[in-house]
């Protein structure tokens, strides 16, 4: 299939290779050497990654990544509501990680639409003598203080793999004694390079725990499906899993945004499964594929280009019937869309994005903000492989700027050379550039706003874009910097 | 595949005991891994001939992370097709060495070092249980089966008494067991019957009695086994016979540790202890 190559004036590999130069020139030369392969124009034709990527951070640097706990807890068990998510070492961990992610969760406010949460609070004393047996009174007072929970996922800390407690063997017992699932997930933060190892152990507990551990109550049918990887970050499931059921779907199971272990551990009978965020949950969708024959799709929620071409490819896999009723969402929901593009492209035409988050967004979110008209002048994710890469650079305009585990200094000059109008990126970022006088969007949370998914989500996300880009308050500021 | 830990006080002879047994098995044609769980590493030295195989801990340090590793960096063949991997870990008196040996077990674990084909996995690990990464080897789904090497010294008895106390701890959650107590003679008076009658009372076998013999050294020097350094020799015939012992135990038993008084009576009775004197307690040399 031979993509469009998008060119950008003024940006050539050539410009681009030369702004890599300069900041590289900034670093010592064992640093340099380092992050040398992490930058790069992008060769959208190449249709390949243009940068190395999960590599060990180069000290010293500011670095935006996470760790393994980050993408356990915060990432892939934390949004599973009915569950009581255990922080197992000092109060730190859990404390800031306590509904942070904006995964929200469906029920009654102030009673039950909160995550449950636990921490074990190790103190002197659980380290030098062992957490065991703080952790199995723990685990009982879970159950009797929350007495409808589905089950428990145990998240280590560090200081837990420090001292090896056998948070496995703890889980199994009282898993017995309190007859409810119990989710050991070693998980310790200093495990791998970045929150990605975080995702892909979470991902093995589900396999060697959950999956196949229940089934649906009801018969399977033709259009059952499970949406994978969508967190529903500041509502985005509630976009997204109604969207799938007007198009005729199922939709069974989401992982796990305001998701349902007993769902989660039935998966295995559906007959797709549709996954957003590939990087923290593909490890699944794979072990599905080869155990239990479930094929899967990767698509894309962000702007209404990216949802009718997702849209129809599922549809490609079924029969008349679903291909009638997307075409009709699609008809549907463009003419709303396409109002909302007349009102607001006006004011973002030709305006630049520079894009640094997570898992998807600094690739999915690119034809949203196009459809905007703005265009990408460079991305990069915190914590991809290559596989993520390999999927970005057809996105990406060519030439534009490609940075893997980016540091302040680098995004601080690339806003210089590719004078960006917008940043998106996250919370560590975001005083960087707004004392740069440059436009900000907080991309990890939506920045207290959302959703940004389906057709519920795009009138949000143009709001929320125009109104960063276009308030006045940056005319009256005047960076020093 | 039967997977076996051996413990003991440090310097007892676990690794060159552990060694010269697996080469024994090795010898009857029994497929075998070692792991060495000790930051020293020198649990397969006699099998490859080496000064110090490269660890698992010495590559990640190099590379940076355990993801970059590959199995093959660190697991080596040496004689009679025995595998070799060494956890490696910190010198004395920084870090976490026994972090490194959960590290190396799981990586192990994760890159498919225990092939069906192995009949055995030993490990050999540091003498003193002093963190839960040293209990690793005896968690769930990895080592059943304990063999405490000893001798008729004091403190290599109360060593082999607390490892019991240690096993019982990990039994009443899960599946392993002692298979006895591997005497390495020390020459001591009556030695074999008191390691017999500590057996006994932990409920379990003196599985045998290695005797002393300098052969064991002469074959080291050349970083063999008496095995391989010299097959014919009586000291390699009580290695396989030992290997035969422990290819053939039935008996894994729960063991029950014993008190502190329960021990010291068994070491008065046997000469090793003599009786307190409360009176003399505190007193230095010609006072009272």
């Amino acid at each position: 299939m031979s993509i469009e190559i998008k060119k950008i004036d003024g940006i050539t590999k050539e410009s681009t290779q030369a702004a890599i130069d300069q900041v590289l020139d900034l670093y010592p030369e064992k640093g340099r050497k380092k992050r040398a392969p992490h930058l790069a124009p992008n060769d959208q034709e190449s249709g390949k990654a243009c940068v190395k990527s999960n590599k060990k951070t180069v000290p010293g640097v500011m670095s935006a990544r996470g760790c393994a706990y980050a993408g356990a807890k915060g990432v892939v068990w934390g949004p599973i509501r009915d569950m009581v998510h255990v922080s197992h070492g000092p109060v730190g961990c859990g404390w800031y990680s306590w509904g942070t992610r904006r995964n929200l969760m469906t029920g009654k406010l102030g009673v039950d639409q909160f995550g449950m949460q636990f921490t074990s609070d190790f103190q002197e004393k659980d380290i030098v003598y062992g957490g065991d047996k703080k952790l199995k009174t723990l685990l009982s007072e879970a159950k009797e203080l929350f007495p409808l929970a589905k089950g428990i996922s145990v998240l280590s800390e560090c200081p837990v793999g420090l001292i090896g407690d056998d948070i496995n063997a703890v889980a199994k017992t009282s898993a017995k004694e309190l007859d409810i699932p119990i989710i050991p997930c070693n998980c310790e933060g200093f495990r791998g390079v970045s929150q990605s190892l975080g995702h892909h152990i979470s991902n093995d507990t589900i396999r060697d725990y959950i999956i196949e551990t229940r089934e649906f109550a009801e018969p399977i049918g033709p259009y059952d499906i499970a949406l994978i990887g969508e967190y529903n970050i500041g509502g985005d499931a509630w976009s997204t899993k109604p969207l799938l059921e007007e198009c005729g779907f199922n939709v069974k199971a989401v992982w796990t945004g305001d998701g349902e272990m007993e769902k989660i551990a039935a998966t295995h009978q559906v007959r797709l499964n549709v996954i957003h965020c590939y990087r923290s949950m593909n490890y699944m969708c794979k072990v599905m594929e080869e155990k239990y024959g479930i094929p899967w799709i990767e698509l894309n929620f962000f702007g209404p280009t990216k949802i009718k071409e997702s849209l129809r490819k599922l549809a490609e896999l079924f029969d008349d019937s679903i291909k009638e009723k997307v075409e009709a969402v699609i008809a549907k929901y463009d003419p709303v869309c396409q109002a909302i593009i007349d009102e607001v492209r006006p004011r973002l035409d030709g305006k630049k994005v520079m894009i640094y988050v997570g898992g998807l967004r600094p690739r999915h979110t690119i034809g949203a903000y196009e459809d905007l008209g703005m265009v990408c002048v460079g991305s990069g994710y915190e914590f991809a492989h290559t596989d993520d890469y390999d999927r970005t650079t057809p996105e990406m305009p060519d030439a534009t700027v490609v940075f893997d585990d980016a540091s302040e200094i680098e995004l601080e000059h690339f806003a210089h050379t590719m004078k960006p109008d917008l940043v998106a990126s996250g919370i560590k970022e975001k005083y960087l550039f707004q004392k740069m006088g440059l436009p900000f969007r907080q991309m990890h949370s939506w920045d207290y706003s959302g959703p940004y998914h389906g057709y519920k989500g795009f009138p949000i996300f143009a709001r929320d874009i125009d109104m960063a880009i276009n308030s006045p308050t940056w005319e009256l500021v005047k960076s020093p910097f | 595949m039967r997977q076996i830990a051996i413990y003991g006080k440090g310097g007892i002879g676990k690794s060159t005991t552990t060694q010269n047994t697996v080469a024994g098995l090795a010898s009857i044609g029994k497929k075998v891994m070692i792991v060495g769980c000790d930051p020293k590493a020198d649990s397969t030295r006699l099998i490859l001939h080496a000064k110090a195989q490269a660890t698992v801990m010495d590559m990640v340090r190099e590379l940076g992370t355990v993801e970059d590793l590959e199995l093959e960096d660190v697991l080596k063949v040496g004689y009679g097709d025995v595998k070799c991997v060494e956890s490696g870990g910190p010198e004395p008196g920084v870090g976490c060495a026994g972090r490194g040996v959960i590290t190396a077990i799981n990586f192990l674990e994760e890159n498919g070092a225990y092939t069906p084909d192995l009949d055995f996995v030993f490990y050999d690990v540091l003498g003193d249980v002093v963190c839960g990464g040293f209990a690793m080897p005896i968690r769930e789904n990895k080592a059943e089966e304990i063999y405490i090497v000893c001798s008729g010294e004091m403190m290599a008895m109360y060593a082999a008494n607390n490892i019991a106390k240690g096993i019982l701890k990990y039994a009443s959650s899960g599946k392993v067991r002692l298979g006895g107590l591997i005497c390495n003679s020390r020459n001591t008076d009556r030695e074999d019957e008191l390691i017999e009658a500590l057996a006994a009372k932990l409920g379990t076998q003196m599985i045998h009695f290695v005797p002393r013999d300098n052969q064991v050294q002469r074959a080291e020097l050349r970083r063999m086994t008496v095995i391989e350094y010299s097959p014919e020799h009586k000291q390699a015939e009580e290695y396989r016979t030992l290997a035969k012992k422990i290819s053939e135990n039935k008996m894994l038993v729960v063991p029950t540790p014993l008190e502190m008084e329960e021990l010291e009576d068994l070491l008065m009775e046997f000469g090793i202890m003599e009786a307190e004197d409360e009176a003399i307690v505190g007193k230095a040399e010609g006072v009272a």
